[in-house]
């Protein structure tokens, strides 16, 4: 059974877990306002808000539940358009989002409306400050084709300057004091409190692998945020056997232990762009992150999902490739460590034995004189997958550098580590000549393929440029 | 909304009949607006889904849907076989089959239909069908297809002047290609249609369509049973930009196919990417060009031959070749022209409208003729644009005579946004940045409006007032966003001079308007609008003449109807306010038996076109404008960002300046779009490899230009459209155009040597690939 509320109603229901949430809420409880553009998690068409207690507070994030699973809504709170409308009798019919979207002319056939409405929803949730920039940021997963967006933003300025008069108050609060949800939400965090205090949410999660297992057995399917998943098995996951790792609170969490940073599979990327500890050693991750699909994706995709998915371009693969990341392998018996540039064998093919799930990923924090650098380049800047990207880590003695690692991805059959582009900078002093000889050394290692993402000539070009600037932004990082 | 100063407040209430924005939006934001998918379902519903070619083009050996009929849950197959009717839906040419009977033409070409108890089963039964087919060469360059004498329809050509003389007068000439990409319209959207049988073996079609008239003659003609026994229903729709002109038939046909034999609802919403592969596209085209110029820069001379990417079958395309050539010269007179046009037959789905409708693809060659010129003389193109801009009175190849505003958008551009000092600040820029270069580009555009096809500029309304007051109304147009019924509500309100709240649009339905031309062309608000002016005023007529009687009685004399006003739903009489009202007056007029209904019928005057000679006057009216587009791109990484997008647009007197606002900007980032990101792959084999939204991308928040300023030219000119308000759905799109000339202008300035290819969209692998021709980086 999976227990969860949705809007204002508590439900119980024991349809598979691996049914898309979408579906849920349009067919199974005629909630129309949810729409569906694309089922990929690319439009955002389908935006809702999903509200969970950590810590003992609530807090919302806008996902896709196009490529939800019903399983990961389990104790939450599921807000859908219908859930943030105003109660009958409240003057005008519309909450202050949607107003603002009505006085700037933000909407014209409409079909993508709710999805906005949703996010910006959700920028009044979060615990953003009330900037202009923050309320566009709420809306970087959807797409409207009519508009041209303009309009869309001056809605979003006149949003953001609703909240300005929040402070620090807790955003939950503030919003339905103020009218700009509905009241019910003030009574939500209640609500889930008692419902999560049963003990069946973890049972979606745990569920060892059989001592000995006949023939037939196959492990089943374990599902991180599903943003792969959905868009490769869409057909195959309704039914498929499934075991739901993304709110294990054990495979949760960023940790720091000396030097390494040690953090769950299931940690999103806006985990990670939520970690002080990251921010610390990656000064500019919010600017990385930014690169990296979209708010609602973010609030969902794990990083053992992009390491496992094994795609030639996955950002975060390519990013703690260049960290010599290490990962945690566990059966639920026994576990292994595997350095996470070993986990590739060849095109999608893994160096993990069956029921082997990721449990825990670690990497030495960079020192003081590691210079990082994340570069990436698709045909649109933002949601987008790359074209090329890469990574670079160079512990600098003085002017030399003691140890490198640069990973690339988009340039062959598995995210690669350039091993012999690293070993070759090692003890190297910087200098044009040396960036240049880099860059050709590179050249060798990678056999990039003509697809929708560019030519095999435009992606080499570009990694020798990616490389490159790696080296100008160490010189002059911030600006060049 | 910067710059938008020249509507008074005053004189916009009166234009406006007290409507801002589009009334939709209410529902919109709330969720409630209605879509196909959104129709409560009727009990018994089966769901549909088309197995589609796997092969470009070849011969079927066998099908077999054996496996398929066996899985549960699966009602029935349906094939070529099972058509009652002529198995064709080409509505221009008959060419093009509903479901494949003997040959493949495209990868995504329907060939059976699934009909199961659900969505799920229905997709699950597609992948046990098993197909055959021996594979058949195929095309898929336009070029090639021409030489192959793989044509749609005959060439057209349209000629002015005498070229081979002018030829002899120029100073300059420069030759060329030039070649755009196709453009997935990306309604957010999907296709879809819902079929219900009625009573009598009468079948009612909700469909996501633009143009309800084709679904119900195409469905007539499938099904071999009378249009009066289709009924087609249409609400909005979740976007269109023509994509749903014609190729929202095939859904509709198919869904009416299986409930005529099966006399159950049927429905089928199409997933995103079988619309992507199924369905066609802006047409891509190839271009020769050469242009000739005197020591002045008057281009006295033009040439270009089009080849059109047409696809398996005619759909739109004649139609669209043929506003090829009617905007083959922008904005620009230029007396001595030829300009041939080709539709070519290619392995690719048929394409289709898409705003613009041909135009940008014409005006893009003469854009990159003057910028070729440009480039090779070492001058702005901005400087041969503005020489050679319309004046009115001046002739367009097809001999209608300019009634131009081009002049005037562009020295109002110029006076708000000093186009020379832009360009100057470009300069400095790139003078003193390395990683970083600009470009600037201006874009004017004339458009014409109405269908090209003469015969299809027709429209009618039905406008029933109440015995309450309110009103109801249906004509032909489509809801799409692009705000017409909002416009229609105006067009009543203001005539009745009555609260627009009083005002409902009804469905688009083909028993209620019948013979209706598609929502397209930019045309939609002007002739229905112009239908329901008509039958309001009518109907205003006749209330009048009841009000003047009822004034009149015990008075003696009769009051002449003239002296009759209403206003704000009081009626006047001499100017002074008598105690009857809106409301009273309508049911002292259904009281007398008189009639408070009207249907009208509305055609523009004056237009015509003679195919045989290519002359005449197709246009009511042209659209103009100028754009000025800034673009910095990243020397090192190829990508990009478009600052601003500054425009002087003639909407003439906008009934609805926040809507045509949002066409505007809508239609400046779309064209943008078209020009710089959306890039459509097939590869050899026909197969669509930019077949989903991860792999195409159109225009998301942040790559949008940072400003987009619109300034509405002010002008007294009156013209055809709907209270002086003119089409706007269309002519931004091609302010974009500029954005692929800016691109180019900025790696220019970064590498002065790069050839670059004209030929569009100029994605960030273009422009690394121009910037660093070579493949061995350059220095540091
Ligand atoms: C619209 C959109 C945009 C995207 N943009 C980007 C982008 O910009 N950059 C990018 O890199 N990716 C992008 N992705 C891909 C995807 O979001 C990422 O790869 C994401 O990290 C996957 O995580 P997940 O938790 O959703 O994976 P899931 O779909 O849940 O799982 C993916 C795979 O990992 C396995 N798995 C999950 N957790 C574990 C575990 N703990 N141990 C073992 N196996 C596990 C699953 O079984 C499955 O095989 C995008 C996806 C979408 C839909
Ligand atoms: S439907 Fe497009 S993101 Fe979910
Ligand atoms: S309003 Fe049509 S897609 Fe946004």
């Amino acid at each position: 059974m999976i227990h969860f509320i949705l809007n204002e109603e508590e439900i119980s229901t024991s349809i598979p877990p691996g049914m898309v949430l979408l579906d849920f809420i349009r067919y199974h409880r005629h909630l129309l306002g949810t729409k569906i553009g694309c089922r990929e998690g690319d439009c955002g068409a389908c935006t809702v808000l999903v509200g969970k207690l950590l810590d003992g507070e609530l807090h919302y994030e806008s996902m896709t539940c196009c490529l939800m699973p019903i399983g990961n809504a389990q104790g939450k709170h599921i807000v859908t358009i219908e859930g943030i409308n105003p109660a009958p009798g409240v003057v005008n019919g519309l909450n202050p989002v949607q107003q603002a979207v009505v006085n700037a002319g933000a909407t014209q056939c409409g079909f993508c409306t709710p999805g906005f409405v949703m996010s910006l929803a959700g920028f009044c949730l979060s615990n953003k400050e009330a900037t202009k920039e923050n309320a566009i940021a709420a809306v970087d997963g959807n797409i409207c084709r009519c508009t041209g967006y303009k309009s869309i933003e001056r809605a979003a300025e006149k949003i953001a300057e609703l909240m300005k008069t929040r402070k620090d108050e807790a955003p939950v609060k503030f919003v339905s004091e103020q009218n700009i949800l509905p009241a019910y939400f003030s009574s939500v965090k209640s609500k889930l409190l008692s419902l999560t205090n049963d003990q069946f949410l973890t049972s979606l999660a745990g569920r060892p692998v059989p001592d000995s297992h006949p023939d037939s057995y196959r492990d089943p399917i374990v599902v991180g945020g599903g943003t792969d998943l959905y868009v490769q098995k869409h057909d195959d996951m309704t039914h498929a056997d499934t075991r739901f790792l993304f709110d294990d609170p054990a495979l949760k969490g960023i940790t720091k232990e000396g030097n390494k940073c040690v953090m769950g599979p299931s940690v999103t990327v806006t985990d990670l762009k939520n970690s002080a500890i990251i921010n610390e050693a990656f000064p500019e991750f919010q600017q990385y992150a930014k690169l990296v699909s979209s708010t609602p994706i973010r609030n969902m995709a794990t990083i053992a999902g992009n390491f496992i998915n094994a795609s030639p371009i996955g950002d975060f693969t390519v990013f703690f490739l260049a960290l010599n990341a290490q990962l945690v392998l566990s059966d639920g018996k026994s576990k292994r460590e595997l350095p996470l540039r070993k986990l590739y064998k060849g095109y999608k093919q893994l160096d993990k034995r069956p029921g082997e799930y990721i449990e825990r990923v670690w990497f030495e924090l960079p020192g003081k004189n590691t210079f990082f650098h994340f570069e990436k380049v698709s045909k649109r800047t933002h949601l987008d997958i790359a074209s090329v990207n890469s990574a670079i880590s160079l512990s600098m003695n003085g002017d030399v550098i003691a140890h490198a690692g640069i990973s690339a991805g988009g340039v062959g059959p598995i995210p690669l580590y350039l091993q012999k582009t690293s070993a070759f900078l090692r003890r190297r002093t910087i200098s044009e000549e040396i960036i240049k000889d880099a860059i050709e050394m590179a050249q060798t290692e990678i056999s990039p393929i003509s697809d929708a993402r560019g030519s095999k000539e435009y992606k080499r070009l570009l990694l020798g440029q990616l490389i490159k600037a790696h080296f100008i932004h160490l010189n002059h990082p911030g600006g060049e | 909304m910067k710059n938008k100063t020249t509507i008074g407040k005053n004189k916009l209430s009166l234009q406006t009949g007290g409507v801002e924005g589009n009334m939709d939006a209410y529902t919109h934001v709330r969720g409630e607006s209605v879509y196909l998918d959104d129709i409560p379902i009727v009990n018994g519903t089966l769901y549909a889904a088309a197995f589609d070619s796997p092969v470009a083009h070849g011969k079927i050996k066998y099908l077999d849907t054996a496996e398929a009929e066996k899985m549960e849950g699966v009602i029935r197959i349906f094939t070529a076989k099972d058509i009652p009717g002529e198995n064709q839906i080409g509505g221009i040419i008959p060419d093009e089959e509903l479901l494949a009977g003997t040959h493949v033409h495209f990868c995504g070409m329907p060939v059976a239909l699934v009909i199961a108890v659900s969505e799920e089963k229905a997709r699950a039964a597609l992948k046990k069908i098993e197909i055959n087919i021996e594979p058949l060469p195929i095309i898929t360059d336009p070029r090639e297809a021409k030489e192959k004498g793989e044509l749609i329809i005959k060439p057209r050509t349209f000629l002015l002047g005498d070229l081979d003389t002018a030829w002899q007068q120029c100073e300059h000439i420069f030759e060329g290609v030039a070649s755009s990409g196709g453009q997935e319209h990306l309604y957010i959207e999907t296709q879809g249609a819902y079929a219900i049988p009625q009573e009598n073996g009468t079948i009612r079609i909700y469909s996501s369509t633009q143009g309800p008239t084709a679904v119900q003659r195409t469905t007539a003609r499938v099904l071999n049973i009378p249009m009066n026994k289709v009924e087609v229903d249409t609400t909005r729709l979740g976007g269109g930009f023509g994509g749903k002109e014609d190729q929202a038939t095939c859904w509709a046909v198919l869904c009416a196919l299986a409930t005529y034999h099966l006399k159950k609802p049927v429905k089928y919403s199409l997933h995103r990417m079988e619309d992507m592969r199924m369905t066609g596209k802006r047409h891509p085209y190839t271009s020769d060009f050469r242009i000739g110029l005197n020591k002045e820069l008057k281009i006295i001379a033009y040439e270009a031959t089009f080849y059109q990417d047409a696809g398996a079958a005619a759909d739109l395309s004649p139609a669209v070749m043929e506003r090829t050539l009617f905007h083959c010269t922008n904005s620009y007179y230029v007396p001595n022209v030829k300009a041939t046009a080709y539709s070519c037959r290619t392995n690719v789905p048929p394409n289709t409208a898409f705003r613009g409708f041909g135009g940008p693809q014409g005006m893009f060659v003469i854009e990159a003729a003057i910028a070729k010129a440009a480039e090779a003389l070492g001058i702005p193109a901005s400087d041969i644009q503005q020489r050679n801009l319309l004046q009115t009175g001046d002739e367009f190849p097809y001999g209608q005579k300019a009634e131009s505003e081009a002049n005037e958008c562009w020295s109002k551009a110029n006076q708000l946004y000093r186009i020379k000092e832009l360009q100057k600040e470009v300069e400095a820029f790139n003078a003193k940045n390395k990683w970083h270069k600009k470009g600037i580009a201006l874009m004017p555009v004339c458009f014409g409006i109405s269908f090209t096809k003469t015969l299809m500029n027709q429209a009618r309304s039905l406008v029933h007032v109440y015995t309450d007051g309110s009103v109801g109304i249906s004509t032909g147009a489509v809801e799409m966003g692009q705000g017409v019924n909002t416009k229609i509500v105006q067009v009543a309100a203001k005539i009745f001079s009555i609260d627009p709240a009083k005002v409902k649009i009804n469905t688009t339905n083909t028993y209620r308007i019948a013979n209706t031309s598609p929502t397209a062309a930019s045309a939609a608000a002007d002739l229905n609008g112009k239908a329901t002016e008509i039958a309001c005023q009518a109907i205003l007529n006749r209330l009048k003449q009841v009000a003047s009687d009822e004034l009149s009685a015990g008075s003696g004399g009769k009051l002449p109807v003239e002296t009759i006003e209403i206003k704000n739903e009081l009626v006047y009489e001499n100017g002074h306010v008598t105690g009857l009202h809106w409301k009273k007056l309508v049911m002292e007029t259904y009281t007398r038996r008189i009639s408070l209904s009207e249907h009208a019928h509305y055609t523009p005057p004056g237009i015509h076109f003679d195919a045989g000679k290519e002359k005449g006057h197709p246009f009511a009216y042209h659209v103009y404008g100028t754009s000025i587009i800034t673009v910095t791109i990243d020397c090192l990484r190829g990508i990009y960002e478009i600052d601003s997008v500054k425009v002087v647009h003639d909407f003439g007197n906008s009934m609805n300046p926040m809507i045509d606002l949002g066409q505007c900007e809508g239609g400046i980032v779309q064209g943008i779009g078209w020009m710089t990101m959306e890039e459509l792959i097939y590869d050899q084999e026909g197969k669509l490899k930019t077949n989903a939204l991860s792999t195409y991308k159109v225009p998301d928040i942040y790559s949008v230009p940072k400003e987009i300023s619109v300034h509405f030219l002010d002008t007294k000119k009156s013209n055809l459209a709907i209270f002086n308000s003119k089409a706007v759905g269309e002519p931004p799109l091609m302010y974009g155009i500029g954005a692929y000339f800016a691109l180019r202008n900025a790696v220019k300035a970064f590498n002065p040597e790069a050839s670059i290819p004209l030929d569009a969209p100029m994605t960030p692998e273009k422009v690394l690939m121009s910037l660093y021709p070579v493949s061995v980086p350059a220095n540091l």
